[in-house]
């Protein structure tokens, strides 16, 4: 007699308790702090931020270490957290132009005020794997810096903007729309879309702004300038009415820097792709630039067919904790939808078997 | 915030656990907010509710928040029963039809946990039932609300991608596209070949996806006594079928819309009217059929046990 | 303008149980349902009406109000929102015609304004015949109180379907809702 599987709870608890076990490892080993993760891999840290939509490095790094390392899920855990906060309002815009800089490059020009200045990077550095790391050793000598420089530094995109040959943004005092408040609405606009892509997937974005090299999109892109570095977040509470420092908080901003052949309204000009995101992160920063100009595509009076100039494409399919739970989803049953299929193709089957047969 | 079960208190009497009855109110988790949802997310989910009601059929974006529980595995269902719930409810959950289901389990565990409300299997005892692919077979009464769980709200979404569009379409009711996609299938199979996720008219005016429920559990839809209420939180969408609302499957009058079952008798309670499930049980093509809705089959069983 | 007049006695239960009675009442139209209000109010504001205000309204939700100054004050304690005179989310004006209120669009019709109608009284026999989704046959209300004309603008208001505007009728402590899908007659 059939008896039908039931106990589903506990094999949850079962299957949960074994997660834990795994997540350990090997007993006989020190556990990794979370202390040790926001140190040590902390470009890791700062990508869950980015996509968790959340600054806070502490509790980054303690999802990295309770998703084992999976950064999608850990970033899952951070906006699952975040949406428990309560919501203060909105602070005044950053003001990256005052950033304490750490790192800031620009491929437009040879020497600017403020300089290049390398910092902390990968680039230049060749792949070779590293096997002094192999060893727990003595931490590295402290590296070389030159004095630091108390010039302001101005940004690329400023000094070609003062020449009338970078188009200006629109500034807004209005506060700008917010995505995990508001269901995307179309056309959205660039404060949204710039929200979208800043909390996106990396990979999604990277293999879309690299769409736009090959030719989906027509992009021709100069990196004006990437910073990355400390700035701080200002907050007028409501009943104190004046603007307050609530801290400081690490992004890496990146401006491409783009042509534009004009329209009937413009003058040739540059145009702008500006990518933003949380903690030290180039690669999406860069990306989200490259795809923020895409999107600009239609308001440009372009061509708007390639992939990555499609708002609804784009903005829909970028967010990978929308994405992953989708199609993860597909591991649940769905036996009676596959039922019913199997009903319908059998159906098909016959009358085309008895068909073939007349 | 606490992250620790919170333990149950005593059952509040009737049957005792494992049994499919009602499960006492438990003490809820108080490091949330009662049903998890903070209360202005709570009120911008209720104005969504009532303007789906207000409108039958339409889908009303809301401000979907992200869960601790994956998009895609009910998020949508959770956030609507977080907001209608209270402490008098009795809540069951289904999945498949099945109340011991992987996901179903969850759910009913999310919601002790956090809102402390009682649960059940039985479908008669119930007044919100959160499901995902099946409308229970025992006809649902005025006093219950059944929450589906959505993946895909747009019935059009695979005739027209692009959201903007569809809106444009439900909004001049040009329907047209679907009519066509469905009479392809008939020149094609002789018949529509969809089984699942059919769908539906709503009062004469909204096209509308019922759900990925079996074509089968469409016409329980039609002028349902319960309030049938719509959840897609990866899609950001609410929608709603009041009371005694006419819910039409689209169809054609030379080919009128029937629904699909598999062509047997359920192997424990034997059932000819139900859903059944298909069963492999063995390698050599042997299988049975049994009843999808799990409480239905037991309660048949139980009946002719009795009078044995 | 501070107030002192207290909103829900329990915020959180008391709004779950206001909401259902409202969503009972939309989804059965005609049919009466009573709410739980706060236990003391100020004048110019039946039960029903500040359980609904305290249950649905708040900063996300402009509201044209046009009841008094305590009331007034007891609303921006309690709900937080911004007052308006045109594009309202929600409405207690008893001045206010349906017609002339926010409807949605046809891409948008939930932008529709929800216009809280407060009246003498509710009795579910006799009345007014009331047909259309939520309704098995028919239901009957009786209305006292109604504006003057009510009926003759309901039918322009429904005529408009999927735009218009939703009217949540309160008498005392009880509601009873009227969606725009729903038809009215006079008997």
């Amino acid at each position: 007699m059939y008896v039908a599987t039931k106990g589903g709870e506990q094999a949850i608890g079962a299957a949960h308790a074994w997660l834990a076990e795994t997540r350990r490892g090997d007993a006989a080993l020190p556990e990794l702090s979370v202390a040790q993760i926001e140190e040590q891999l902390g470009l890791a840290v700062d990508r869950v931020m980015a996509e968790g939509s959340c600054h806070d490095r502490g509790l980054a790094a303690l999802a990295v270490k309770q998703a084992k390392g999976d950064l999608i899920e850990a970033a899952f855990l951070l906006r699952a957290y975040r949406t428990t906060l309560p919501r203060f309002g909105a602070t005044a815009p950053l003001d990256t132009g005052a950033m304490r800089i750490r790192r800031r490059i620009s491929a437009t020009y040879k020497d600017l005020p403020g300089g290049q200045v390398l910092g902390p990077t990968f680039d230049y550095t060749h792949r070779l794997l590293d096997f002094s790391l192999t060893a727990a050793g003595l931490p590295p000598e402290a590296a070389s810096q030159a004095e630091p420089d108390t010039a302001p530094t101005p940004r690329v995109t400023e000094l070609l903007a003062r020449e009338g040959l970078m188009q200006r943004e629109q500034p807004s005092e209005a506060e700008p729309g917010d995505l995990t408040r508001e269901p995307l609405r179309f056309p959205a606009d660039r404060a949204v879309r710039l929200q979208a892509l800043a909390r996106g997937d990396e990979g999604f974005l990277l293999g879309l702004g690299y769409s736009t090299q090959r030719g989906y999109g027509n992009a021709h892109p100069f990196v004006g300038e990437i910073r990355v570095g400390d700035v701080a977040v200002c907050f007028t509470p409501p009943e104190l009415g004046f603007e307050i420092e609530l801290g400081d908080i690490g992004v890496t901003e990146c401006q491409m820097v783009n042509q534009f052949k004009g329209s009937r309204t413009e003058p040739p000009q540059f145009t702008r792709g500006y990518g933003l995101v949380f903690g030290h992160g180039e690669r999406k920063a860069m990306a989200m630039a490259l795809v923020d100009r895409g999107l600009r595509a239609a308001e440009l009076g372009e061509e708007a067919d390639a992939p990555a100039q499609q708002q609804e494409f784009v903005l829909y399919h970028c967010d990978n904790v929308e994405a992953t739970g989708f199609v993860e989803h597909l591991k649940l049953p769905h036996y009676v939808d596959f039922q019913s299929d199997l009903e319908n193709v059998r159906t098909m089957r016959e009358s085309a078997m008895k068909a073939a047969a007349e | 915030m606490t992250s620790a079960a919170a333990k149950p208190s005593p059952p509040s009497g009737g049957r005792g656990l494992g049994e499919g009855g009602a499960q006492g109110a438990y003490a809820h988790d108080t490091g949330y907010n009662f049903a998890y949802l903070d209360e202005s997310t709570k009120r911008m989910i209720r104005r969504a509710i009532l303007k789906g009601v207000a409108i039958p059929g339409h889908q009303v974006p809301f401000g979907s928040r992200e869960m601790p529980l994956p998009y895609g595995w009910g998020t949508g269902g959770i956030q609507v029963t977080a907001s209608i719930l209270g402490p008098s409810d009795v809540l069951k959950v289904i999945d498949q039809g099945a109340d011991d289901t992987t996901n179903a389990v969850s759910i009913r565990a999310f919601f002790r946990r956090v809102a402390g409300v009682a649960t059940t299997e039985r479908t008669a005892e119930a007044t919100v039932i959160q499901t995902r692919h099946r409308i229970p077979e025992r006809q649902l009464t005025e006093g219950q609300i059944l929450v589906y769980q959505v993946p895909m709200p747009e019935p059009l979404f695979r005739l027209e991608a692009r959201v903007a569009e569809t809106k444009r379409m439900h909004a001049l009711a040009d329907y047209g596209l679907m009519h066509v996609k469905l009479y392809e299938d008939i020149a094609r199979h002789g018949h529509i070949a969809t089984s699942y996720n059919y769908p539906v008219m709503v009062d004469g005016r909204y096209l509308m996806s019922p759900s990925p429920i079996p074509a089968f559990d469409n016409p329980k839809m039609d002028r349902m006594p319960a309030l049938q209420l719509f959840g897609a939180g990866r899609e950001k969408r609410i929608y709603a079928v009041p009371p005694y609302t006419a819910v039409r499957s689209l169809d054609f009058e030379d080919h009128p819309f029937r629904p699909i079952r598999a062509p047997h008798a359920c192997a424990l309670c034997g059932s000819r009217e139900s859903y059944l499930d298909e069963v492999i049980t063995d390698d050599r093509g042997g299988k049975i059929f049994v009843c999808s809705d799990t409480d239905y089959c037991t309660e048949r069983q139980a009946t002719k046990a009795a009078a044995e | 303008m501070d107030t002192r007049y207290p909103g829900f006695a329990d915020p959180v239960l008391d709004a779950q149980a206001s909401f259902r009675a409202v969503l009972e009442a939309m989804s059965r139209p005609g049919r009466v349902q009573a709410v739980v209000a706060p236990p003391e109010l100020p004048p110019g504001l039946s039960p029903a009406a500040a359980s609904v205000l305290l249950t649905l309204v708040d900063a996300a939700t402009p509201l044209r109000l046009a009841a008094g100054t305590e009331v007034e004050a007891w609303v921006r304690f309690h709900c937080g929102c911004p007052f308006v005179c045109d594009g309202a989310a929600f409405v207690l004006d008893p001045g206010a015609t349906l017609m002339e209120l926010e409807a949605g669009t046809d891409e948008e019709p939930e932008r529709g304004a929800t216009l809280i109608l407060e009246v003498a009284a509710l009795e579910e026999a006799g009345g007014w015949r009331l047909r259309g989704p939520g309704i098995r046959d028919e239901h009957r209300l009786r209305v006292t109180g109604a504006p003057p004309g009510f009926v003759a603008e309901w039918a322009r208001n429904h005529a408009r379907f999927p735009c218009s505007v939703d009217v949540i009728l309160c008498a005392g402590a009880r509601i009873a809702a009227l969606p725009r899908s729903l038809r009215i007659e006079e008997s």
